[in-house]
């Protein structure tokens, strides 16, 4: 049901951790949905410079993760937070329609990190 | 290297079977229902192994309906009584843990106006005789449970449940699709009134089954056509499955003991080793239990990831969760039996067989502690200190 793709990103994920310190941090979903994903992310100059995950749920949970935090260093916050779940699914050439909403859950837990982020500047 | 543990969901054909089924394809080809020689050969072969089915299941050919396979012994058990019985009552009894099969059909008949209620399991996966004592009534007219569970391998305590039932004068049918390979059946013995069989289940070809019907129980049709199974079930005979399930359910019936002995020997092991390798892991499913499930939950990780690196290692398993096939809900199975959602979303299952070794079960546990430790090196549930829980 998986292709390839989404498969290379599951089985070897990138950005796996929690960044010490982080500027901003997203946690969303829950563990009796069997997914929550936790996204770290490091700013500077208003540019994401690092982004890392912990996801607890599915190969599609893991590898969207994987993927949306490798697209959103080096973008500023504004392109980060322009990141749809579109974007993300097209970057693992496709996910099966019922694994669609992880990457939902990849676009929510970069925005929520980005506004975590903002409520502390302010 | 590829190692199969996943026997519950299906086996791989016996060359015997096999070779017991081929002149059926090939040179005895002829519809069991024609009247000329090459027919009545065919049909001959139909009533030697139905006869052969009955015997190694303790009833009478008579008795012995062949169907595609469980999914419409069980289909046509539950529409079939229903129909059948619906001026006597519309109440039908069904456990929480039944496969999709029954499942999805009492769904069927609830909107048709069947009254469908649902027998609790406790925390061992055992349905409760006295709840069945308690729920029965005069508008009953069937209950169905499962023999053995297909998720967590319980055996159900059948003979006592058809002993309420027939106290109230209640059709009682089992679903014995995962029982066979394990456990002697004898229809009469059990007191069964109607229970479905599955060929592939224990090495027979895919696509054949059987529901036994005992003789003086009304059923209606499932499928309407022609004469066939004594004008109880239309569709052209298949004369190759046929032989071939009675060939493999009479391997069965020799192996058993065997069979029973090597897996057992390989679950226990497998169960030994994991408990010593990997902390934090529910064995799920308490006694009794046939021998060859093995049905765990490992904590802060969800199966479908499990599932997909055991691959890559070439290790064939199931999720418990019903995650991997399409649906996002884990197992009614677990969830019935009071297993949190969360430990529920983190199960395995791993059947074993007669092919596997010990040093399958070895690499097989090595694979899987360093594939759970990376999926909770990822987790951030695992990361948690002692006592946080994320609240979004």
């Amino acid at each position: 049901m998986y292709n390839d793709k989404v498969l290379k990103e599951f089985s070897n994920p990138q950005n796996v951790g929690v960044i010490e310190n982080a500027d901003g941090v997203g946690v969303v979903g829950n563990a009796s949905c069997g997914d929550i994903m936790k996204i770290t992310i490091k700013v500077e100059n208003d540019v994401i410079t690092d982004a890392k995950f912990q996801t607890f749920g599915c190969t599609a949970a893991i590898a969207t993760s994987s993927c949306a935090t490798q697209m959103v260093i080096g973008m500023t916050l504004d392109e980060a937070l322009k990141l749809t779940n579109a974007q993300v699914v097209e970057y693992l050439e496709g996910l099966p329609p019922q694994k669609v909403h992880c990457s939902v859950l990849a676009e929510e837990a970069i925005k929520k990190a980005i506004e975590d982020y903002k409520s502390k500047q302010n | 290297m590829r190692i199969y543990l996943d026997h519950a969901s299906t086996t791989a054909l016996k060359k015997e079977v096999l070779d017991a089924m081929t002149p059926y394809f090939l040179e005895h080809f002829e519809n069991a229902n024609s009247l000329y020689s090459g027919g009545r050969q065919t049909a001959n072969a139909v009533a030697l192994a139905r006869q052969s089915v009955a015997n190694n299941l303790g009833c009478l050919p008579n008795e012995i309906y062949f169907t595609s396979g469980g999914s419409e012994a069980d289909t046509w058990a539950l529409k079939g009584i229903a129909l059948a019985h619906k001026n006597k009552g519309n109440k039908i009894i069904i456990s929480k843990i039944e496969h999709h099969a029954i499942l999805n059909t009492a769904k069927w008949l609830k909107k048709q106006d069947f009254e469908i209620v649902e027998l609790p399991v406790d925390k061992n996966g055992i349905v409760s005789v006295e709840e069945l004592e308690r729920l029965i009534d005069d508008n009953t007219i069937l209950v169905s449970v499962m023999y053995v569970n297909n998720e967590v391998g319980t055996i159900q305590p059948i003979k006592e449940l058809a002993k309420v039932c027939h106290d109230h004068k209640v059709l009682f049918h089992s679903d014995c699709v995962q029982a066979v390979p394990y456990l002697p059946l004898n229809f009469k013995e059990l007191g069964l009134d109607l229970a479905s069989i599955s060929a592939h289940k224990f090495n027979g070809p895919k696509g054949i089954g059987a529901l036994y019907v005992r003789n003086g129980v009304k059923i209606d049709k499932l499928i309407s056509g022609g004469s066939q199974e004594r004008a109880h079930r239309g569709g052209t005979t298949d004369t190759p499955s046929i032989v071939g399930m009675a060939k493999a359910l009479e391997l069965v019936q020799v192996d058993r003991e065997k069979h029973n002995a090597h897996v057992k020997e390989l679950r226990n092991y497998f169960e030994s080793l994991v408990k010593k390798s990997i902390p934090y892991v529910h064995f799920n499913g308490g006694n009794p239990r046939v021998s060859s499930v093995s049905n765990l939950s490992f904590e802060f990780v969800e199966s479908e990831g499990i599932l997909m690196l055991l691959d890559m290692d070439g290790i064939a398993v199931s999720s418990g969760s019903a995650c991997a096939s399409g649906s996002l809900d884990p197992s009614h199975v677990l969830l019935s039996m009071g297993v949190p959602i969360e430990i529920a979303h983190g199960s395995v299952r791993f059947t074993f067989g007669q092919e596997n070794t010990k040093e399958e079960v070895e690499y097989t546990v090595q694979s899987l502690t360093k594939i759970i430790e990376r999926l909770r090196l990822m987790s951030p549930l695992f990361n948690l200190k002692q006592g946080e829980t994320y609240n979004v």
